[in-house]
């Protein structure tokens, strides 16, 4: 299956990663994360360097020259963390930007999160620029005359600003503003946003796994204490500062004033974010039918409520007169049609009516629980070799059909979080000899959770739990992408010998 | 996913994986540099505000004139709002440097017009040329300056306008 050059690069960079780093510290797959922890290290970094720092325009540039000279040991460094955290920022963002485009999700009902990210990392790098000024150095004073011509291009400000600066017009008073403004203004903003922009998830995780936060720490510490990060000259408006270092990571826009006016700057800027926001309806992809809870089949048990990882499900107040506390209602507009809820709710259970048809509580139109239940039975059905082994995949990592064999026929569920663990049992019981389940890539599933829910209602440490009585050797759960199809090879292989091993099912496995 | 079980390769690659990910902060966190002028150069800036002068004279209105208005209303001059544009040539050793006819701002043109040209000059003198008219009431030019000026490498020479002055030359802000 052919896979588009964009999600391939990311599909190859994200199994560079996983080489070293394994699944669980990917940093690929906790990119999100990653920048909080470094927006965390850019704070306390940030609190530090405030007591010293003195907000005037003739002492700002010695007292860091202070910290990072005289008290370079720690002054130097949380100067130097703070700098390079934030340059780190930009990096993380990018690629987690460029991660959800290249994955897809960022349209259909992901549409919220993608549009309110693009100004938050506008915010992030605008935050970086007042950042610099403060420095008050010959950087500062290119950022400032440089801001001052873009902020002039706009027609609320028309000259003023530039024509302040360079007739040395440049004040305490206003220094103090761009202060406040990185110090108070700007942060609040960017919570605000990062809050907005998370909304629509459940249960967010800000935290990076320890082993992986304390590698980025490490790493961001050596090159603060082997390449410490230094100021230029004193800003000195009387004259231009012939050549500057500047931070591309935040100031690339700058350099385009030399050759660019400032409106084409604007164009270019607010055309590249607009571009960028319009993505989910200019590439759009319709969500799937969305769930629908039968309340005939619901009691209000919340397990599909805990695990939703969209927000989409809410808990409410019985209205059907059952004798249940809750019922459960899904907002059309926030459900990713994943179906996860249809593997969490206990009445998906394939042996409640073995023969009458299966209904549930919360189930998906497109492929409901009685319609999983009848594949199942059909695709065991239809193989023929010594061996019956039944891959379930989903349809964002692997295509398992593409493994079909005489002793291996795979079916497709939207994701794997939506297999309920009883209907494995189900497989083993109607004839297969093992059953293997292909999600996404352990920790990257296209809906969030759904793989790790699998694998923790098999480890029995989420409900609903795979039950004792079933045969864990035949069950075997992986994650895989569409490039990862010869591992998968070999761990059927593996999984094969391993079944040939076994003793002939038990049929006792009882309903 | 194939994963590295050796400890030892693993942590080496991790390291590496850090190392290039701090090369990339560390290059790009300050260069390449931006050269804004070259060893030999100096910039001069014309900047200033200026509101151009009324496109027509105050009228003093007649008595009957007067009578017709409120009592509120009465005003003994009709100032029409709008103003002329702003005209501003300039030039460097004879040549061209800055040369624009910037029309009034504002709904009823009765803004005032913001001036602002920068270039870079070798450094050395250099004789400036300065003209401005104001008013389409005037002919030519009714503000110049003639003037040779020295620029020293990386200097900025300011030229900014005053009512009752004139251009006015700042060449250090010390």
């Amino acid at each position: 299956m052919l896979v588009n050059p964009v999600k391939r690069t990311y599909l190859a960079l994200e199994s560079w990663f996983n080489l070293s780093f394994g699944s669980e510290w990917n940093p690929l797959y906790h990119l999100g994360t990653l920048s909080f922890f470094l927006f965390w290290v850019v704070l306390i970094s940030g609190i530090y360097l405030f007591i010293p720092f003195h907000g005037s325009l003739d002492g700002a540039h010695a007292s860091i020259e202070y910290m990072t000279h005289q008290q370079w040991y720690a002054g130097g460094v949380m100067r130097s963390l703070h700098r390079y955290a934030s340059d780190a920022v930009i990096v993380t963002v990018l690629l987690h930007l460029f991660k959800e485009f290249a994955s897809g999700r960022y349209r259909g009902f992901r549409w919220f999160s993608w549009v309110t990210g693009i100004p938050t990392l506008w915010m992030v790098v605008t935050l970086g620029i007042t950042g610099y000024w403060l420095v008050w150095d010959e950087m500062a004073q290119y950022v400032a005359v440089g801001s001052a011509r873009l902020m002039d291009a706009l027609p609320i400000f028309s000259g003023a600003m530039t024509r302040n600066f360079i007739s040395g017009g440049m004040s305490d008073r206003f220094f103090i503003l761009i202060e406040f403004l990185h110090l108070l203004g700007q942060p609040l903003l960017l919570v605000f946003m990062l809050w907005l922009h998370v909304k629509r998830l459940s249960n967010v995780n800000i935290n990076p796994p320890r082993g992986l936060a304390a590698g980025t720490f490490v790493a961001l510490l050596a090159l603060s204490l082997f390449e410490p990060a230094t100021s230029h000259a004193p800003a000195n408006l009387a004259r231009v500062p012939q050549e500057i270092h500047i931070d591309w990571f935040y100031l690339n826009v700058y350099p385009l004033l030399e050759i660019w006016p400032a409106q084409r700057i604007w164009m270019l800027t607010i055309g590249v974010t607009l571009l960028l926001m319009m993505m989910p309806w200019l590439l759009p992809r319709r969500d799937g039918p969305k769930a629908v809870v039968d309340l005939e089949h619901c009691n209000g048990c919340g397990i599909c409520f805990e695990d939703c990882p969209f927000e989409a499900i809410t808990l409410r107040a019985r209205s059907d007169g059952a004798r249940y506390d809750h019922e459960v209602v899904v907002d059309p507009a926030l459900c990713g049609a994943c179906g996860i809820c249809a593997g969490s709710c206990p009445a998906s259970n394939p042996f409640r009516t073995p023969r009458g048809e299966l209904k549930t509580g919360i189930d998906m139109p497109q492929l409901p629980a009685n319609e999983m239940r009848r594949r199942v039975r059909a695709t065991i059905g239809s193989m023929h070799g010594e061996l019956k082994i039944l891959l379930i995949g989903c349809e964002h990592g692997l295509n398992v059909e593409r493994l079909d064999g005489s002793e291996v026929r795979g079916i497709r569920l939207i994701c794997s979080g939506m297999l309920p663990p009883t209907l494995v049992e189900f497989a083993l019981k109607h004839g297969a000899d093992g059953v293997m389940v292909v999600g996404c890539r352990q920790n990257d599933c296209y809906f969030r959770f759904g793989n790790r829910w699998t694998r923790m209602r098999f480890a029995g440490e989420r409900k609903p739990i795979l039950r004792a009585r079933a045969e864990r050797e035949r069950i075997l759960i992986h994650g895989a992408a569409e490039p990862d199809i010869d591992e998968i090879e070999h761990d059927l292989g593996e999984f094969r010998k391993r079944l040939r091993e076994l003793r002939p099912i038990d049929a006792a496995i009882s309903t | 996913m194939v994963e590295i079980k050796n400890k030892p390769v693993r942590i080496l690659l991790q390291a590496f994986n850090y190392g290039l990910f701090m090369a990339l902060i560390w290059y790009f966190a300050s260069a390449p540099s931006v050269r804004i002028l070259a060893e030999d150069e100096a910039m001069i800036t014309i900047a200033f505000a200026h509101a151009g002068q009324l496109r027509e004279p105050c009228r003093r209105l007649s008595q009957q004139e007067l009578d017709e208005l409120a009592p509120n209303m009465r005003k003994l001059e009709d100032c029409p709002r709008e103003r002329s544009p702003v005209t501003i040539e300039a030039r460097l050793d004879g040549e061209p440097f800055y040369s624009a006819s910037l029309p009034p701002p504002g709904l009823f043109g009765d803004g005032g017009v913001d001036v602002f040209h920068s270039a870079k000059v070798p450094a050395g003198t250099h004789h400036l040329s300065l003209k401005m008219n104001d008013s389409v009431r005037f002919e030519g030019f009714n503000y110049s300056l003639e003037r040779a000026v020295r620029v020293d490498p990386a200097q900025i020479l300011l030229v900014s306008f005053q009512l009752e002055r004139g251009f006015v030359l700042k060449d250090g802000l010390e």
